[in-house]
């Protein structure tokens, strides 16, 4: 039970490497040294405890921050995105926890926000609600009509839009913060369908969740963070429950291993059980 | 979203069999069909509080029935063709408001704009025997320079819109006093072209001709959205439909034509043309541009749109240099109409009637809501009460009270309208 687990390099092509990144806010030093590599057609989990520096990694991905130092290759060229519609033009897109629509506007302005269809000067409505149909489809989505405001939806359709939104556009990597958070038994299971079907389609997906079940389920790589820093690196395959917990939550001083160690292995069951809910 | 499997498979099984357009295809969607489904999907989205235009249209007619019953002169051709020549130049002021007020800012300014404005093109036009253009050009390039200077001040700085314009109120009273200098008043030649257009109208075959060009585009338009909806695959509104609004338009339009060009009324005047072309433009440029679509985007959600990479402080630019440089517009043609200018010019109610216009007409204070056909039917109802009262020879003491009640009443509705959205999921 160790966090230095095995880090394999990836065999396929990294699309988004990051190295060396440091970000600090004020007197906090929000990350440190932190690396990350994703390929297409992978679904790497990034994980870690409140504050572990998580949502900073996602915003300097996205082009919302910019690190204080290191480096982001993406596509095998070196990037420094200085704003979401420079990252989200080079390919990155990002669903955000609070998922960052506008209310006043109807599906189809939302969806196509920042990146409209036109007919010359003027937009493209009906190609645009002809596009909406399809990626909603191919979500199996539940909408009843593109044409209402985002406020008429609930909770699980805005997550929906949210996440058709971000494959406007073609990106090559789709960031996903907390996608099955508000949701439902069988919506989640969708978001879930929905992310093997963007890795299907060569996408490397980065998720950032608290629910290991999720992770365990769609991810072929867990990234743990902890205190800023890169805790340790998984392979699905090759990880329990305990083991991220550990590495989330520091194997040497945590309350869970402690247990598991004083009880024995033959208590492993009951703590995985456990684990899956933290 | 808890769906019930038995309930969908009889849906399934009750399946229309008609395949529905790709839009109306979800079963939860209620069909509104006939003139009964019209009726019921109105009375539905008013109880939402989505009133739209209605309010406004319904306190006109009111407003109109009011006067003319204690007037009749109130709808004479000859007081409603001097009433639109009064509301073009405000309305294209208010026309400002309502983009600014579509981003939730504010601008105090556009009467010291407007006044400013026309006194520079007066002192070009006849202290420095500039040409016309020229003299044109220097009051609205002002105008311009201080929407740029705005929104420098606005995104730079931080610093909020209702501070900078209510600066800029008074700053630009002062810098009016200082370039029209110690002379009070200087009056326009009335041979400059300037003057001409303001006094003009269009001839009586020309303005038939006009009135049949808009109908035709009206329709036109909509035809040609309608097929390139029905080729697509997605619902359309019915022809039948669009027919009975392009007669009704038609009507009104052809009578109204026929009625200002009565007695006295000389017909539609080149000051309500060109307001009435402005209007179109801007409605045109906000709900079928990409600039339109991301100024409605910032003001209901401005975080949601910087991360939907839309250049937020681009768009607050873009809107505070037409707002001055409409206000501008605005101030020359008052100038014009009035033929001259003067040290109040732009001042007393100017900011105000065309802020409460583009309230009153039905553009939300809270930002992300409205349209540019708000600043005009606000415009024609505030005018409308300008002009009733003094045909009653009221003292414009009660001018300015009842005016300042219709501002409040409609704040007032669309407070209460935008509760009724939120609870009704209308945003």
């Amino acid at each position: 039970m160790t966090a230095t687990a095995a880090t394999e390099v990836p065999v396929r092509e990294s699309v988004l490497s990051l190295t060396g990144i440091n970000k600090r806010f004020g007197a906090v030093q929000a990350l440190t040294d932190v690396h990350l590599e994703v390929a297409a057609g992978e679904v790497v989990a990034l994980v870690g405890d409140n504050g572990a520096g998580k949502s900073t990694l996602v915003k300097v991905i996205a082009g919302v921050y910019q690190p204080d130092s290191g480096s982001i290759r993406f596509a095998g060229s070196s990037v420094s995105p200085k704003g979401p519609s420079q990252a989200q033009a080079l390919g990155i897109a990002t669903v955000f926890q609070d998922l960052a629509l506008c209310d006043n506007l109807d599906v189809v302005a939302n969806l196509f926000l920042g990146q409209e269809h036109l007919v010359g000067p003027m937009l493209d409505e009906v190609s645009m609600e002809t596009e909406s149909w399809r990626l909603l489809r191919s979500l199996s989505a539940k909408i009843p009509s593109v044409r209402i405001p985002i406020a008429a939806l609930s909770g699980g359709q805005r997550q929906t839009v949210a996440i058709a939104r971000s494959l406007v556009g073609d990106p090559k990597i789709v960031m996903l913060d907390e996608p099955t958070a508000a949701l439902g038994v069988a919506q989640t299971a969708e978001v879930l369908n929905l992310i093997e079907r963007l890795r299907d389609n060569g996408l490397g997906v980065i998720l950032i969740s608290h629910n290991m079940a999720d992770v365990q389920a769609v991810a072929d790589r867990i990234v743990v963070l902890r205190l800023g820093r890169n805790a340790a690196d998984f392979r699905v395959e090759d990880v329990t429950t305990d083991d991220l917990v550990a590495a989330i939550t520091g194997a040497s001083d945590n309350v869970v291993a402690e247990r598991a160690k004083r009880r024995g292995e033959s208590h492993d069951d009951a703590i995985d059980s456990n684990g899956a809910g933290a | 979203m808890s769906t019930n499997p038995a309930a969908e498979s009889a849906v399934e099984q009750a399946g229309p069999a008609v395949p529905l357009p790709a839009d109306l295809a979800d079963e939860r969607l209620i069909q509104h069909a006939g003139l009964g489904g019209w009726w019921s999907a109105f009375v539905n989205r008013i109880r939402g509080g989505d009133l739209g235009s209605m309010p406004v249209v319904v306190g006109l007619i009111l407003i109109s029935l009011f006067f003319f019953l204690q007037q009749p002169k109130f709808l004479s051709s000859f007081s409603l063709v001097s009433l639109t020549r009064f509301a073009a130049p405000l309305g294209i002021i208010s026309l400002g408001i309502v983009l600014v007020l579509l981003l939730g800012e504010i601008d105090l300014s556009v009467g010291s704009v407007s006044g400013l404005a026309s006194v520079v093109t007066a002192v070009q036009l006849v202290r420095h025997d500039q040409s016309l253009i020229v003299a044109l050009l220097a009051g609205i390039v002002t105008g311009v320079a201080i929407g740029a200077l705005y929104s420098v001040l606005f995104v730079k700085l931080g610093v909020p819109s209702f501070v900078i314009t209510l600066a800029g109120l008074l700053g630009f009273q002062g810098l009016l006093l200082y370039v029209l200098g110690s002379q009070g008043t200087l009056n326009l030649p009335t041979d400059s072209g300037l003057v001409k257009f303001a006094s003009g109208y269009v001839s009586g075959p020309m303005s038939y001709v006009l009135a049949a060009l808009v109908v035709v585009l009206f329709v036109g338009s909509r035809l040609v959205g309608i097929r390139r909806r029905t080729s697509a695959g997605l619902s359309a509104p019915s022809v039948l439909g669009l027919l009975v609004k392009g007669g009704a338009l038609a009507i009104g339009l052809l009578f109204l034509t026929w009625y200002l060009q009565q007695g006295t009324g000389r017909g539609w005047s080149y000051l309500w043309i060109l307001f009435t072309f402005l209007v179109v433009l801007m409605d045109v440029a906000l709900r079928k541009t990409t600039w339109g679509r991301h100024v409605f985007a910032v003001g209901g959600n401005e975080e949601a749109a910087r991360r939907a990479g839309i250049k937020v402080s681009r768009i607050y630019t873009s809107v505070f240099v037409l707002c001055s440089t409409l206000a501008s517009i605005g101030g020359l043609l008052a100038a014009a109409r009035l033929t001259s200018v003067s040290q109040s010019s732009g001042t007393g109610d100017t900011n105000l009637t065309a802020i409460a216009a583009a309230v009153i007409g039905g553009t939300s204070l809270f930002g992300g809501r409205g349209s540019a056909y708000s600043a005009m039917l606000g415009i024609i109802v505030l005018q409308a009460i300008i002009t009733g009262l003094n045909l009653l020879g009221v003292d414009s003491s009660v001018r300015f009270m009842v005016t300042g009640a219709v501002l409040l009443l409609a704040v007032a509705i669309d407070s209460v309208a935008r509760r009724a959205r939120s609870s009704s999921g209308r945003g």
